[in-house]
Order: C-alpha cells, then structure tokens, then sequence
C-alpha cells in the first residue's frame, strides 16, 4: 500500500477515521488537493510545523470547505492546473454547520470530490449530537440520562442526490475494496462527487479500538448503514441490506448502553422497514436527475 | 488617460477585470451589488471565473481557496455580507493569503439600513486586513488596482472601501487605466500554493509553542506592508499620471484647527477648509494605522475635529480613538472634539460640519 496519508498522526487507536483516510488517499493517488475541514482528521494530522499529508492540503476552517474546495478548484481550472480536488470534511462540517455551502456546492455542480466521514457526532470537542448521530445514541448533549437523541439521522448521500449531483455514494470502513471502488469511479467523473464513508469513533460509540471495523461491519448487516451508489442518477445497492437483528449491533456499543426494550424495538422496526423500499427503489430504476 | 462618464461601480467591476483575476466570487448586497452584476456581464470578454456563491461566507472562502491555489481573487461586499465574512477574514490573513475585496460601504442592521457609514468595515479592523478608504470614485479605481499589488508582495489581504452610494452610484468622470497598462503595472508572480508536483500543507493549526510568534510575524508584516503601500502608489502615480495618496491627504492643512476624517466625508471637509476655517487631514489607509504621516500633519495643532460614520459602542469613535491614542504617543496636546455622524445615511452638511468645529469634548450630531 503507498501510504499518501503518512505515519506519526495524533489518532485514538482504532480510529475507523482514520482508517478510511488512508484508504481514501490510497485510492484516489497522488493528483489529488485535500481541503479538510475542522474537526479530528485535522486536528490529528496538523499540527505545525508537522503534517502526515503526501498530498497538497490546506485547512480553513469548520464550515466553509466546501466553498475553499469551490475557489481551488476553479483556480486550477483557470490556471490550468493538475488535481483532483478533494474535500474531507466530518458529518458535523457536512451534515450541519457548513451544509449550506455543501448545497450551493452541489447545485453549482462544482467539480469537487467530497469525502465526509460519518463517525455520527462531533468527535473532536467531545462528542457531541450531530444531524448524523443515529436515534437513540448517547452523546455529551443528548445524555443516556434524556434517553439519547429522540431524532434520526439525516441522510446526507440522498439529499445530494436531490441536487442532481453526478454521483453520491454510501460506504464503509468494514469495506473497503467497495470504498476504494467507488472513490475510483467517482475521480473518473466531473462535477460534485460524493462519497459518505461511515467511520467509528471507537471513543464515542463506546467501543472496545480492536472492534472498529467489526462494529461498522455490523452496522451494514442489519441494515442501519447501507451502501449503495446513485451514479448519474441511477439508485443501486452495493449488496443486499442487511437483515441481522439491530441488537447485535446496539449492544456493541456502550452510547446505546442505556436503551430501553422499546427504544430497541423501535429501532428493530425502522431498520426491517428500510429494506422493501430500498429494494422498491432499486426496483424502479428511478432517475434522480429527472426530479428537477 | 481617457475618462468616462460612468458609475463607481461599474469603474471599479472595470479595474478589477482588466487586473486580470483568476477567480471573483460573491453574493448580492446592496450597494455593492453593481459590481460583481457588471464582473459577470463582462467575464466572456476576460475569461476569469467567476463564481455566484450562495452567501458571502462562501465568497470570501472561494476567494481563500483560489488564492491558496495560487489564483489571483477578488470579491466584494457590504454590510451584513462583510459582517459574514468576519470569520473567515482572520483565517485569510492568518494565513497570509493575497486577495482583493472592494467594501461599499453601509450601515449595519439593527434596524436595518441601506445606506451609508463605515461600522461595517470600521468593525473589521482587527481583522489583519491592509484597508484603504476612498474619497471618490477615481480614488476606488486606482486604489483596487494597487491593492492587486500590495497584496501579493506583503502577503496581506487589501479591503478597499468606498461610500455606498454617495461613491458606488455617483456618476462621474473615470479614467480605468487598459488592460495591457495594468498588466504592466501589476504582472502576477509565482508564489507557494496548492500543487500536486510540490505537497505543501497549509493552514496546519498551531500549539502555544508557535501561536503567538506566528501572530507577531503577521503584525510585522502589516506594519512593513507601510513601505509597500507607499511603493505601488508611487510607481502607480508614475505610470498613468496620477499623484496618489498613499496614507493620508492633507488639504489647506496650515491653519491652528484640523478636521480629520476619511472617504467622501474628508472630501466634503475640504469645502469648509476653502471657507479658511480649518485644515483637513484625510486618513486615507486605516490599517496599517499610518502613525508617523499623521504626527507629521498634526505637529503644532491647536485643536482637532474628527468626523466619522461609525462607533464603537460604549467607547466613542473609533477612528478618534486611534488618533488620540497617537496624540498622546507623539506628546502633542491640541484640543480634541470627536464627531459621530452621518450614521445609517444621516446628511451630513457643509453647514453641519462647521457647526462640528464649535463643538466641544464628543458629540453625535
Ligand atoms: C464556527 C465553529 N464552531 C464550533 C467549532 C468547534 N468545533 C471544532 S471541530 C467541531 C466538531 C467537528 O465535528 P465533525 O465535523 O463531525 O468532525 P469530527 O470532530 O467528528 O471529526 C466543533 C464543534 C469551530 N471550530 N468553529
Ligand atoms: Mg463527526
């Protein structure tokens, strides 16, 4: 493996992060710029005067990547510069506080590769809820003492397909040859790129740093992360959802320590109701670009 | 040298395009609307991108990102869009990233205001932006041209400010130097930027080990960011004939009294000072703060009279602040009354400003 993200960074053991950087740059090569935005992947691989990146790369700041990502790449462009320009951003940096700038982003169709690691919370101020942390999670603001977050997850890969973007992809750290596959079919096309890769927090989820990937495994195979692509438009399952029952994957994790039988149960419900209507979706073989 | 009878800012979208940027990028706000209206109209004639964000919080980080890239860039703004672009001017000059923002200037809401005083760029101060204000239209032109300049040798992002209004619809005579004599003046260089054949990081985060030095190396360099202002305006007034001003103006300043102001409000001054009441002493660059030109023009005052359009609350007016704390650097004694005026679009007067220099202590008028 030619290692582009480089040894020596500041991560917790185990980090699935961290894990899916490596992959990430490992995929896409050297004719990449990163523009990374405020968060753990920054704040473990910065620090002045060293840096792990292989890569050209430029920090701003928390919320505005997506549009630094817009100026470096019509700079390239207008200065006929090599690069793919790649954002890794968080699901606190994508999901919320900078996704207006990601959505002016995905409308202009910039050509822009965007990577957000979903590890489900702000990680680096100490884990707190963030539209990506999944129902009834415990984090240091929606406390197992209020029974976790009362909300879902957002869905950040199908809300860029409602931009019309050419291609929004979900994967894993628990896959990474289907990870590297999509970041290599997305380089290959022009236009706002997503891939939303989901990433333990060893830390956050509560979980012992050797079962990262397990844990992410597990979250595939009961069907409460799936993968699929919407290439050009067109929804396609990577594998088949996963049907396993949540509790394998709850009681993995000490944030879901807390959850009572029938938060459980409820969560048992919404995952075995995703799966007809993906399938349905796949089925129909709808044109997201035609919705416009 | 060829004027035209045009608006402020359709000259200056006129000066920032032949200045041949690689990226402009911005958003809607009145008044500075003309210009990226007229930059977009323009741009199939000059090929530079040209980016329609969807807030000023993205116009000012494409401009980040495209100079990162090694990209000359340009947006402009006002008032609230300035206000939300605060955050990200600090990371443009922190990490010492050349750039280009024309500021029309406007009141602050609330209440909300259209019109004209300098609160919005007067509260970017701290911001570690070179900022220059101007008296007309002319002033803008020749200043934005400049600022291309001064910005990529110092490494120091350049607002210029001018009044909304009162200078970006004012339609007057205009000469916009041509592009290939602005190429000539203002040729880009190579700097280190984002590049797949040479990795570099940029904006890595600091420990206390290196924070502050980092800080006082940017504070050196707007303070030496004085000689290179001072350079570009005179090889700027050499090339197309136009003296140029590059930190203050001092207008029939020989009498006991001064007015000290800055923009168009320093212009109109200069009718109370033919009237042989008092000198004038425009400020013409904020930042660098230009302390030395200044105690110069005010050595043996009797009294002093600042007029400005902005306040800092609970304190008084900011460009007063400096100019007393420079006062008391400089052992000089004069009599000072401090004029806070011409808020949100309130006329200030030929008649108002005499009546300015009988006025003691501060005073709102
Ligand atoms: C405007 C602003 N608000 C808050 C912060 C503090 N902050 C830094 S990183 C972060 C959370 C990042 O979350 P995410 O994007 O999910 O990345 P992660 O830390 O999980 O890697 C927050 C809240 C900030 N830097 N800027
Ligand atoms: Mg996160």
């Amino acid at each position: 493996m030619t290692e582009l993200f480089l040894k020596g960074h500041r991560a917790c053991a185990g980090c699935g992060s961290v894990l899916a950087l490596r992959y990430v740059l490992e995929a896409l090569g050297k004719d990449v710029i990163v523009v990374n935005a405020t968060g753990c992947m920054e704040i473990i691989s910065s620090q002045y005067p060293e840096s792990n990146w292989g890569v050209p790369y430029v920090h701003c700041l928390f919320e505005n990547t997506a549009s630094v990502a817009t100026g470096v790449s019509r700079a390239l462009k207008h200065l006929d510069k090599e690069g793919t320009v790649v954002v890794i951003g968080g699901d606190g940096a994508s999901y919320d506080i900078g996704f207006g700038a990601v959505s002016g982003a995905m409308e202009r169709n910039e050509d822009i590769l965007y990577v957000c690691y979903d590890n489900e919370a702000y990680a680096n101020t100490g884990l707190q809820r963030s539209g990506a942390t999944p129902f009834g999670s415990a984090t240091t603001t929606t406390p197992s003492e209020m029974g976790g977050k009362g909300e879902w997850k957002k869905n950040l890969t199908f809300i860029a397909a409602a931009h019309a973007v050419p291609y929004a992809a979900a994967a894993s750290v628990a896959f990474l040859p289907d990870l590297q596959a999509k970041l290599k079919k997305a380089k290959q096309k022009k236009g706002f790129r997503l891939v939303n890769v989901h990433a333990p927090c060893t830390v956050g989820w509560k979980i012992n740093p050797v079962k990262a990937v397990e844990v992410a495994r597990k979250a595939v195979e009961c069907g409460l992360w799936n993968l699929f692509e919407i290439d050009d438009g067109k929804f396609k399952l990577s594998r088949p959802v996963g049907e396993a029952p949540v509790a394998e994957y709850l009681k993995m994790q000490g944030r879901f320590k807390h959850l009572t039988p029938k938060q459980v149960e409820t969560i048992e419900e919404h995952a075995r109701s995703v799966k007809p209507e993906l399938e349905k979706l796949e089925k129909a073989n709808v044109n997201f670009q035609r919705f416009l | 040298m060829t004027e035209k009878i045009m608006e402020g800012s359709i000259a200056v979208a006129h000066a920032v395009a032949r200045c041949s940027p690689d990226v402009v990028a911005a958003f809607p706000i009145t008044p500075s609307t003309h210009i990226p209206q007229e930059l977009s109209r323009i741009q199939p004639e000059y090929g530079f991108e040209f980016v329609p964000v969807e807030a000023e919080f993205s116009a000012i980080s494409a401009v980040f990102g495209a100079s990162a890239a090694g990209g000359r860039a340009f947006t402009a703004t006002s008032s609230q869009g300035l206000l939300l672009m605060h955050e990200v001017l600090f990371a443009a000059s922190g990490t010492r990233l050349p750039m280009v923002m024309v500021v029309a200037n406007r009141a602050i809401s609330a209440p909300l205001s259209i019109w004209n005083d300098w609160q919005d760029s007067i509260s970017q101060r701290d911001a570690g932006w070179i900022q220059l204000y101007c008296k007309n239209s002319q002033e803008t032109v020749d200043a934005t041209i400049q600022a291309f300049k001064i910005t990529e040798e110092a490494r120091i992002p350049v607002m210029v400010c001018f009044d909304g209004f009162y200078l970006t619809h004012e339609i007057s005579p205009i000469d916009v130097p041509e592009k290939k004599e602005i190429d000539a003046y203002a040729p880009k260089g190579k700097r280190d930027s984002l590049d797949v054949g040479d990795p570099k990081s940029f904006g890595c985060y600091a420990t206390p080990a290196y924070y502050q030095d980092m800080k006082k190396e940017q504070d050196d360099a707007l303070f030496a960011s004085a000689g290179i202002i001072e350079k570009h305006a005179g090889k700027f007034a050499e090339k197309f004939g136009r003296p140029q001003f590059a930190f203050i103006e001092e207008y029939k300043n020989d009498k006991d009294a001064a007015i000290i102001s800055m923009g168009s409000l320093a212009e109109e001054a200069e009718l109370v000072a033919d009237e042989g009441l008092a000198g004038v002493v425009r400020v013409k660059c904020f930042r660098p703060f230009p302390r030395d030109a200044l105690k110069k023009a005010l050595q043996g005052k009797k009294r002093v009279v600042i007029l400005e359009k902005d306040v800092s609350f609970g304190l008084g007016g900011a460009l007063a602040t400096e100019v007393k704390s420079l006062l008391f650097e400089a052992g000089l004694a004069p009599e000072v009354t401090s004029i806070i005026c011409g808020l949100g679009g309130k006329d200030v007067s030929v008649k108002n400003i005499k009546e300015a220099l009988q006025e003691k202590g501060s005073a709102w008028m």
